[in-house]
């Protein structure tokens, strides 16, 4: 694996000279490198992983299973394209198994999520039958645990 | 009323209490610390080590084993020795497993050292070996090593500090607290000063494992010439994240072991049995778990150093154990009132240089068994400090 972007990944926040130290690299080219995923869509961008069960926002989030049906020639490309250019689509991935389409909606309420899928994805002519799953609560996200408890377990001063 | 003090030994008396009992006592109700100062892994012992003393535990493995420990696993460990350092493969009855690294090290001076010789202790290092020594009757010569030598110890101060009392010799590499490593040229010179003494070798190589960059660890036990003075000590604290499981274990000469064995026998009976069948498994088949937890500790090493010297701590490319132990010396203050006003200020302890010794004066040490978040955190707060001085 690319160690500069396994790096990335885990980090994001770590600076370039903090990061060309690491991987023993030439700091400008390091950044040269990452301009070039950037460019090239391999790096495709950069977000924080925030708990919002810590906050006062309102928000409901579900995953849905989706059965469509291909288009001629576009495949499942197509109907993705339509699904995925929903602001309220989070995440769309197409799938193996029991149904083609998996839909990450987030919404202001459970009834929001509802309703967007009976007026929006419901409707849509590709769809075949759709089934939601509401998230209760969110343990690990992107390799990362909510909620751990950090304490230092090992105590302070060991010699 | 009883003065206990009256009834203890004088011998305990003489030893000093830690340097820095007075940091716990700073550190209780301090939120949000970032502790650099500990002295252990990160990581959790892997799973399938764990899985395997619980398994042992399932099977009703809870009896004492022999008193040098399982047969199974002393192979292993002799197995181990070879595939990892190349260290020629040794008898069962040359190997003995303890109560961690720090039990061996123990016994070791108990059964080598009477009153009044001498034991070199290269400084600065890891506390014990000094007070054990001097528990014996013995007599702890330290040799200062130097910042300008990477911490090494030089074959020309060894020289100077042999009198025909030296018994034995420390050599505490990968060096815990400055992060020093001997090279096989390293060792060769200080076997050409031993050449033709009856000295013995104490080869604290508990980090063995943690030995970075593009030079691998020589063990003295690796030095034909050194071999036949030398107690290796080896452990699985550090590089299998098991320090709370106390396992390690000495390998040396077959009448010193025999010697240790004995001392062992009626202080400890045996090594914990679970820890013994986990062991067995961690020199089986943790080789990848010791990989995994080394790349991630050069990471942090690399980093560390790098940032240090930007924010203006000179720290030297230490190459071994997980610690890092850059100079102080240009502000002003000693290494206790350093980390004592780090420690108020920006809540990051770190732990004094002179509790290894006169020559970690100046000098701080850093852990960096922490994962990069918490260490580019530290390096701010350090930095912010820095700036006040």
């Amino acid at each position: 694996m690319d160690k500069l972007l396994a790096l990335i990944d885990e980090n994001c926040r770590l600076t370039t000279e903090q990061m060309a130290a690491i991987l023993e690299m030439d700091e400008t080219e390091l950044a040269a490198k990452i301009k070039d995923y950037e460019k090239n869509k391999t790096i495709v961008g950069y977000k924080a992983l925030i708990d919002w069960d810590k906050t006062d926002r309102e928000y409901a989030t579900a995953l849905i299973e989706l059965k469509v049906t291909p288009s001629k020639g576009r495949g499942f490309d197509k109907v993705a394209e339509s699904i995925y250019n929903f602001d309220e689509v989070q995440s769309l991935y197409l799938m193996s198994g029991g149904f083609d389409l998996c839909v990450v909606l987030e919404g202001r309420s459970l009834r929001e999520v509802a309703l967007f899928v009976a007026e929006r994805l419901a409707p849509m002519e590709a769809v075949v039958s759709t089934a939601t799953h509401f998230v209760l609560k969110k343990y690990k996200d992107k390799g990362i645990i909510y909620d751990r408890d950090d304490r230092d377990e090992r105590g302070y001063i060991g010699l | 009323m009883i003065d206990y003090d009256k009834l203890l030994t004088d011998s305990i008396k003489s030893v000093k209490p830690s340097g820095i009992r007075k940091f716990f006592d700073l550190l209780q109700g301090m939120d949000d610390v970032i502790s650099l100062s500990v002295g252990q892994p990160d990581f959790d012992t892997p799973w399938h080590i764990r899985k395997a003393g619980i398994d042992s535990l399932n099977d009703g493995k809870t009896y004492y084993t022999s008193n040098a420990g399982l047969d199974e696993l002393r192979g292993e460990i002799s197995n181990y020795l070879f595939r990892r350092f190349n260290i020629p493969k040794y008898e069962k009855k040359e190997i003995l497993i303890t109560v961690g690294g720090s039990e061996a090290i123990d016994l070791c001076i108990r059964s080598l050292v009477n009153p009044g010789e001498e034991v070199i202790v290269p400084e600065p290092s890891f506390v014990c070996y000094s007070p054990l020594a001097s528990l014996t009757g013995g007599v702890a010569v330290p040799i200062c090593t130097k910042a300008e030598d990477e911490f090494r110890l030089t074959a020309d101060a060894l020289k100077a500090a042999i009198t025909p009392k030296t018994k034995l010799l420390v050599l505490p590499f990968p060096n815990n607290p400055t992060g020093a490593i001997m090279q096989r040229e390293d060792l060769e010179a200080i076997a050409d000063v031993l050449d033709g003494t009856d000295i013995m070798v104490l080869s604290d190589e508990i980090y063995a494992e943690l030995t970075y960059g593009d030079v691998s660890h020589c063990s003295c036990a690796a030095i034909e010439r050194l071999r036949e003075r030398t107690v290796l000590v080896g452990g699985f604290s550090k590089a299998y994240a098991m320090t709370g499981w106390r396992l390690g274990y000495a390998c040396g000469p077959a009448p010193v072991i025999a010697a240790m064995l004995k001392l062992h026998q009626f202080a400890i009976m045996c090594a914990p049995t679970t820890s013994q069948y986990a062991a067995v498994k961690a020199m089986r088949d943790g080789d990848g778990d010791v990989d995994m937890m080394f790349e991630e500790y050069d990471r942090r090493r690399k980093m560390l150093i790098h940032e240090l010297n930007r924010i203006g701590m000179p720290c030297f490319d230490a190459k071994g154990a997980f610690y890092l132990f850059p100079s102080i010396q240009k502000f002003g203050l000693s290494s206790e009132e350093f980390a004592e006003r780090l420690l108020n200020a920006e809540h990051v302890a770190v732990v004094p240089g002179s509790a290894f010794g006169e020559s970690g004066e100046g000098f701080v040490r850093i852990c960096y068994a922490h994962s990069l978040a918490k260490l580019t955190e530290a390096v701010i707060r350090i930095e912010r400090f820095l700036k006040t001085l």
